[in-house]
């Protein structure tokens, strides 16, 4: 494979305001550099993290999403990341049954210290995806590609609603 | 839940685009012309009436910009790519509401921290900043106009530890003539600073400057204090906090005891006081830890105590001439309202036990810093006599080993700030008083602040000796006869380039800073956060020092690591003024993040009910659904995630906007193209 034609992934990341959305501005400021190919979106806390947001990211063409929060027992809310954590591993084993490579879904600690560690992980990340190839569960694959809209695939299965 | 993104509809906003150049920050990587071009081109179905880009949106003619389209093209939402909404979203906010848009209808986008500064591939980059444009002109279509909540402000402050950073604080606040609740662990108030004799650099004695305000923060007017205190629970929000505080027992009656010491004198039990006296000295079991306590009153250490282990003695109650003992005294919780809060709540010495081969606890005249405080402190166990452990031999040399616990991957990275100009003190004091030669084992000298440097050069030309290394070994196997009897330490020196073994009659460990045991316990309790290590994280490391993530919490001295005593005093005073600024101002601002329940949609279930740590949702038993306080909701929005019915909605990060962002940042908004294909080949 050529440079050229190399898949490029595109992976949406939830970021906690409070940690890891300042790592990211951290390594940002310290000129860490890592691929283009996460799209990062800021929540309040990991623990915002409804699973179907995760569903509909890679329903809508993602072909991963990464979710960083602050470390156990550094939760700007206390202990909400520990509800993202519970989450995380029940949607694990959904994507499992639904045939999705478990790299596709990473969830990650990040302290507003650790930009470096932030860009190391999101590096790593895609390039795992990267070797897995598109996950095809959405069409636009967030490039600009207009063949038809995945309706039928927004369907739910049940097990997101019992995730929470 | 928002279903596929629907094509069909355009979206009836009239949205302004304005992508920053930030000189060449963004504009260096990405082009930004092009993000432009784009957006008004690919994105004008969604909405998009008017796309600029500008060298510096955050500029006065930047935001002035953004007010004039808002008046003259009527514009209903703004977005604007520029750096981290963490910088400039208020900026971008306070200019939207200029213009007389609602503040919270626009949306500040990253595609410089998390573009062009992290990324070297300017087409790549290009289109990343689209994308993430994208995302924001479908996030912001979703967002509500709202207003911040106000919150009045309760005029009473928490001071949490008084140590000399707490005294500081809850004085300035009290001359400003507002209520202040000082509350300290310890029978007294003046923390480390107590126990000190001499302060660096200019060897003013501690007790002569700390006893004055100790003595002021005691007899304040404004200030209430209580010590031997624990702070049990806190709940509320920045303005009125709800503090329980447990006051325990001193089984001593303060309203009669005058503070003579005779119960003191009397009391037949000795115990070594391992705080005050760092386990250098004895107190009484019925004490005050040292004379110029505040307040005098002493209080009876239970476990120690004849009566309460034996049930006969009552040596104090029988002497006591106003009958101030009290052995039948409870705890009491005693709950305040106070508005903000304070924490100065210090530091513990590292353990110089973790370190074996320094041989603190195995040899006998291996001393830590503290311990040496109190060795030559003039009110300390040997009326600062420089002596050995056995009470009366002078020591000829003594080695002050820095850097103990600090600066070492093996236990902590950082320098703990205050060791070096600690020791050249030490090295002056023993130099001053035994005329013992004084060996400094260091790695690096840091003098920075104001005349230490010049205190480095005075100890130097009085003859201490200093060797560049870290210390291998204390250890007591003599290898010559003239090491007999003494203490060797083996260390490399650097600067010879050779391996030395001095014999001293004393070693000094200045063993470092390390947050307080509890540290996270206390974090947890006030909802504040911080590091692994356990040091407090502020709010902004070099702009908002004092202030944590948390409204109304504030931080001051040690707590966030190691600092000398005029940063701990500047820190103090320093939190003082920001809770001050908060009181004049009799309310706050504070944003409209909450989560709230359509209850008409709630199902009861309760899954959400023991979501929440602030003790914010509530079920309503006889109409069995779920209610929140906005007032006590911190908008962390677990509970939003958690609904299965759908029926808790987050304001500033609802489902609609997070779902419209992912369509976006994945360019499904595109789609509509279909429609007008005229536009998509751009």
């Amino acid at each position: 494979m050529t440079e050229q034609d190399q898949f490029e992934p595109v992976i949406i990341g939830f970021t906690c305001n409070w940690c890891s959305y300042r790592a990211a501005d951290l390594a940002g400021t310290a000129r860490v550099k890592y691929p283009p190919n996460v799209r990062l979106i800021r929540l309040m806390c990991s623990g915002r993290l409804d699973p179907t947001f995760v569903m509909k990211a890679l329903a809508s063409g993602a072909d991963g999403v990464l979710i960083t929060g602050c470390h156990p027992g550094e939760c700007h809310y206390i202990e909400q990341n520990y509800k993202a954590l519970r989450r995380y591993q029940l949607l694990k084993r959904v994507f499992a049954q639904l045939g999705i490579e478990p790299q596709r879904v990473k969830l990650v600690w990040a302290s507003a210290a650790e930009g470096v560690k932030l860009a190391h992980e999101i590096t790593t990340m895609v390039e795992e995806v990267r070797a897995l190839g598109p996950l095809h569960w959405g069409a636009s694959n967030g490039r600009e590609v207009h063949d038809h809209l995945p309706t039928e695939d927004m369907e739910l299965p049940e097990e997101a609603e019992v995730m929470a | 839940m928002t279903g596929p993104f629907d094509s069909a509809s355009k979206s009836p906003e009239r949205i302004g685009v304005y992508v920053c150049h930030c000189g060449t920050n963004i504009a260096g990587v990405v082009d930004v012309a092009e993000v432009r071009d784009w957006t008004e081109k690919r994105l004008k179905g969604r909405g998009v009436i008017i796309a600029r880009d500008y060298k510096f949106m955050c500029s006065s003619l930047g935001q002035e910009m953004i007010e004039k389209d808002i008046q003259k093209l009527g514009l209903t939402r703004v977005v604007v790519a520029a750096c981290s909404p963490h910088l400039h979203e208020q900026t971008f906010r306070n200019a939207c509401q200029r213009g007389g848009l609602n503040p919270y209808l626009s949306e500040l986008v990253s595609i410089r921290e998390q573009v062009s500064w992290v990324h070297t591939d300017k087409h790549a980059a290009t289109d990343k900043a689209k994308a993430v444009v994208s995302g924001g002109v479908e996030r912001v279509i979703k967002n509500e106009p709202l207003e911040p909540l106000r919150v009045p402000i309760n005029e009473a402050t928490l001071v949490v530890g008084g140590g000399i950073a707490g005294i500081q604080a809850a004085l300035e606040i009290a001359d400003a003539g507002f209520p202040v609740y000082l509350v300290e662990r310890e029978p007294s108030i003046g923390g480390h600073m107590a126990q000190f004799d001499k302060t660096f650099p200019t060897l003013d004695c501690a007790a002569c400057i700390l006893t004055p305000r100790m003595v002021s923060a005691g007899t304040h007017r404004h200030i209430t204090l209580m010590t031997w205190s624990e702070v049990e629970n806190v709940s509320g929000y920045v303005g009125n906090f709800t503090v329980t505080i447990r006051k325990r027992a001193r089984y001593v009656n303060t309203e009669l005891c005058t503070g003579c010491g005779i119960c003191q004198e009397k009391c037949p039990k000795k115990v070594i006081d391992q705080i005050y006296e760092a386990g250098m000295g004895y107190r009484k079991a019925v004490y005050t830890p040292f004379p110029q306590a505040v307040p005098r009153y002493p209080v009876i250490d239970k476990p120690n105590c004849t009566y309460f282990s034996k049930g006969t003695c009552k040596a104090c109650e029988k002497f006591c001439p106003t009958n101030a003992i009290d052995f039948n005294q409870q705890d009491e919780l005693i709950t305040v309202q106070v508005g903000n809060i304070i924490l100065a709540t210090g530091y513990d010495l590292f353990n110089a036990r973790r370190i074996p081969h320094y041989g603190y606890g195995r040899l006998a005249n291996v001393y830590t810093n503290l311990e040496f405080e109190r060795l030559s402190n003039a009110a300390g166990p040997t009326n600062g006599e420089i002596v050995l452990r056995d009470g009366k031999t002078k020591p000829k040399s003594v080695g002050i080993i820095h850097c103990v616990g600090s600066r070492d991957r093996n236990y902590n990275n950082y320098c703990s700030a205050i060791c070096c100009m600690q020791s050249l003190k030490f090295a002056h004091l023993v130099h001053e008083r035994t005329g013992a030669t004084v060996y400094n084992f260091y790695i690096d000298i840091r003098t920075t602040a104001k005349a230490y440097d010049e205190f480095y050069q005075r100890v130097l030309e009085e003859g201490t000796l200093f060797v560049r290394g870290r210390v291998a070994e204390v250890t007591d196997a003599a290898r010559k006869p003239e090491e007999e009897g003494r203490l060797i330490i083996q260390v490399e020196d650097t600067l010879a380039g050779k391996q030395r073994r001095i014999p001293v009659d004393m070693v000094i460990l200045s063993a470092g800073l390390e947050p307080r045991k509890d540290a996270k316990e206390t974090a947890k309790l006030f909802g504040i956060s911080c590091s692994a290590d356990g040091w407090y994280i502020e709010k902004h490391p070099k702009l908002d020092p004092v202030a944590t993530m948390t409204e109304g919490i504030f931080i001051a001295g040690c707590n966030t690591g190691p600092k000398d005593i005029p940063n701990t005093v500047s820190q103090g005073a320093a939190a003082a003024a920001r809770v001050l600024g908060r009181i004049q101002q009799k309310e706050i601002f504070i944003e409209p993040v909450r989560a709230s329940v359509n209850q008409d949609k709630c199902s009861g279930c309760r899954i959400c009910n023991n979501l929440c740590p602030f003790n914010a949702i509530s079920f309503i038993e006889d109409r069995k659904v779920t209610e929140i306080n906005a007032a006590l909701c911190q908008g962390c929005g677990t509970c939003v995630a958690a609904c299965p019915a759908g029926a808790i909605s987050g304001t500033v990060f609802s489902n609609e906007q997070v779902l419209s962002q992912i369509d976006g940042l994945l360019m499904l908004n595109l789609e509509y193209m279909k429609e007008a294909p005229e536009l998509v080949a751009v």
